[in-house]
């Protein structure tokens, strides 16, 4: 069967769900293989395996920490040369995508961005134009390279081998030239993962303050939900810009999506119109938001929003 | 030191965006300008130079001919020069095609810096600038949240969901920055006025001795198969706070299971 590589996306071998959702993926195309990059394998290859990986190629070497980006194109490219896969499936996340850029170029192969969804003919579906087109592309030429974005399929268990097999990349100097010289981690808030998370309740400028984002994270934790925020919310410094929600922030798709005291522009719309169910809060009839939601409410937010955590409490009580 | 910025024409993100009968993007039907995140390259490299007292700036563009504007528009912001590359066979030119006709364009060219947007606001691959690095073989410090330049040395701030991370790099060396480097300065009117004696170079494919087959349409690796506009959300229910909404949204997100 033909070998499908699939890139691990881990944190010192925690692999994430995305990952999970590749080799569901990639089960369509052929066989799946992991490729994991960097130290802690050994705690990777139990849920490598579960999810249906074959083989889990390594390459574990202070280069790929140490640069960014370069060396990870190197190694998978060199993995992939070694293998001859069908297709190599990797995560639609900003480094994800610049690794395939890469990689494409490394093995002369045509690359799709952001696919929505992969069929079993290499088909890929890609969401366009702030949402408004789908469209489906497929690779032509040379081994396809596909960057998929989360929530693209429910990970699927079917357990497999998992074997492990090493492998040695001499890297080029090219790919040392952009070294990491400090790295600052940033606080967990112990909230589900904003592009991963099930419900998601976002505030926008209508919010107003740093403190006011209180009552946006008391109905978040109320709900299980991750935080979100606008632009206009984190370029004024009220949230941090990992969580904003948009075409320069981050995809969201939840099942349920909460937007408050946010407008609706088309930048912020872009990044969370695929939200199965879409509420908002803000007390202009006219906000373009609206044109989206199952359910809106025209008011204060800070009246509305305090009164829905509160009934929410009392329905769990 | 010389710097080149790499400004893409797109079709304005506020328009009604569409696709031509070869599924390619509709640039005729719609207003184009340059592209958002561009302008954010343009305003760091412009701050480079400021900084260090000395340099020029050239601004390259690769599309048809009104892409243009999109020079000019830079040029109105500061800056020396424009290159653009245009040519009837770049048509439908994908990722690869293009990071390709701009590599070979910037090797005609004298850079230590060249500046791109994070991401064209059409596309929005974010794949051109790391392709460019790789064909180009300099360090690629891509994402910059934050971009200073000091003799040779190059340093950004990169942040990413888990850390926020410094990257160095020495020149000849290729950034991208994000909208998070500050806004971009407006055009004065003296920057217009100025912008058009400023001179622009065009290049054919001829020019960059790149064969016609190996680009366009026809030399892309990947093919749009189909372009369906997605069809408007249905309606939802829109309510009105009467002292009450908090509780009607409960009720709807219960009936919905979510609580
Ligand atoms: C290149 C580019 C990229 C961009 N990328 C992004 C992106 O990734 N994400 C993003 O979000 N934006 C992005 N933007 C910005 C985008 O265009 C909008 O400016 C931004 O989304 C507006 O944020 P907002 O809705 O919070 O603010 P506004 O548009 O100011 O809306 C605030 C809303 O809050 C309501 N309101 C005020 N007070 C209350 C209250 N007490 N109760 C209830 N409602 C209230 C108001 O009625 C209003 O509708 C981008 C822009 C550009 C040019
Ligand atoms: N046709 C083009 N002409 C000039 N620059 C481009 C072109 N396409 C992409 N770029 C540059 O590459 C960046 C990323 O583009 P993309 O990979 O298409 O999202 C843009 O912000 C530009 O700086």
């Amino acid at each position: 069967m033909t070998e499908i590589l699939v890139l691990v996306d881990h944190v010192d071998g925690a692999v994430r769900k995305p990952t999970l959702e590749l080799l569901t993926i990639a089960r369509r195309l052929g066989e799946p293989s992991a490729v994991f990059l960097g130290s802690g394998v050994a705690n990777a290859t139990e849920t490598l395996g579960k999810y249906g990986a074959a083989k889990v190629y390594v390459v574990d070497a202070p280069e790929i920490d140490g640069f960014l980006v370069a060396p990870k194109a190197e190694a998978l490219a060199a993995v992939a040369a070694q293998a001859s896969p069908g297709a190599i499936l990797v995560t639609a996340h900003s480094e994800g995508k610049e690794i395939a850029a890469r990689v494409a170029v490394r093995l002369g192969s045509g690359i799709i961005t952001d696919a929505v969804d992969v069929d079993a003919n290499g088909v890929a579906s890609q969401s366009v134009f702030a949402g408004s087109f789908l469209v489906t592309a497929k690779v032509t030429h040379g081994t396809p390279v596909i960057a998929v974005k989360p929530n693209a399929a429910a990970p699927e268990e079917a357990p497999a081998a998992a074997a492990v097999e090493n492998v040695t990349v001499a890297f080029s100097d090219a790919a040392k030239g952009a070294k990491v010289t400090a790295v600052a981690p940033r606080a967990k808030s112990g909230r589900p993962e904003l592009t991963e998370a099930a419900i998601v309740v976002s505030g926008g400028r209508g919010v107003g303050s740093t403190e006011g984002f209180a009552v946006i994270e008391a109905l978040a934790d109320s709900l299980g939900a991750a935080v979100g925020a606008s632009r206009a919310a984190t370029d004024a410094g009220w949230y941090p810009h990992a969580f904003q929600v948009g075409q320069t922030g981050k995809t969201v798709s939840p099942q349920l999506y909460i937007a408050n005291g946010i407008s609706g522009a088309i930048q912020h719309r872009a990044g969370m119109q695929t939200s199965k169910t879409i509420v908002a809060v803000n007390k202009d009839a006219e906000a373009p938001i609206f044109e989206l939601v199952d359910y809106g409410v025209v008011g204060d937010l800070f009246a509305v929003v305090p009164q829905l955590t509160d009934e929410i409490g009392k329905r769990k009580a | 030191m010389k710097i080149v910025v790499l400004v893409k024409h797109v079709p304005d993100a506020a328009s009604d965006r569409s696709f031509a009968a070869d599924l390619t993007v509709d640039r005729a039907a719609v207003d184009s300008r340059i592209s958002e995140l561009d302008e954010y390259a343009v305003e760091q490299a412009l701050q480079v130079v400021e900084k260090a007292g000395e340099g020029e700036i050239t601004f390259l563009t690769m599309g048809p001919a009104d892409a243009g504007d999109a020079l000019r528009k830079a040029l109105s912001m500061g800056g020396d020069a424009g290159v653009h590359v245009v040519d009837d066979g770049l048509h439908g030119s994908d990722a690869l095609a293009t990071s390709l006709v701009l590599a070979e364009a910037l090797k005609k060219l004298e850079w230590d810096l060249v500046v791109c947007g994070m991401s064209s606001t059409d596309a929005w691959m974010s794949v051109v600038p790391a392709m460019l690095a790789e064909r180009l073989g300099v360090p690629g410090l891509t994402l910059a949240g934050e971009l200073t330049v000091e003799g040779t040395t190059v340093t950004i701030r990169r942040d990413g969901d888990d850390a926020s991370t410094t990257v160095v790099g020495s020149l000849p060396a290729l950034v991208s920055v994000t909208d998070q480097t500050g806004e971009a300065r407006y055009p004065s009117f003296k920057g217009i006025m100025a912008a058009k004696k400023k001179p622009v170079t065009t290049y054919t494919l001829a020019d960059l001795g790149i064969d016609a087959a190996a680009v366009g349409l026809g030399g892309a690796w990947s093919s749009v198969e189909s372009a369906t506009k997605r069809p408007p959300r249905a309606a939802g229910v829109v309510v009105t706070d009467e002292g009450d909404g908090g509780v009607k949204l409960a009720e709807f997100l219960a009936t919905g299971k979510f609580i």
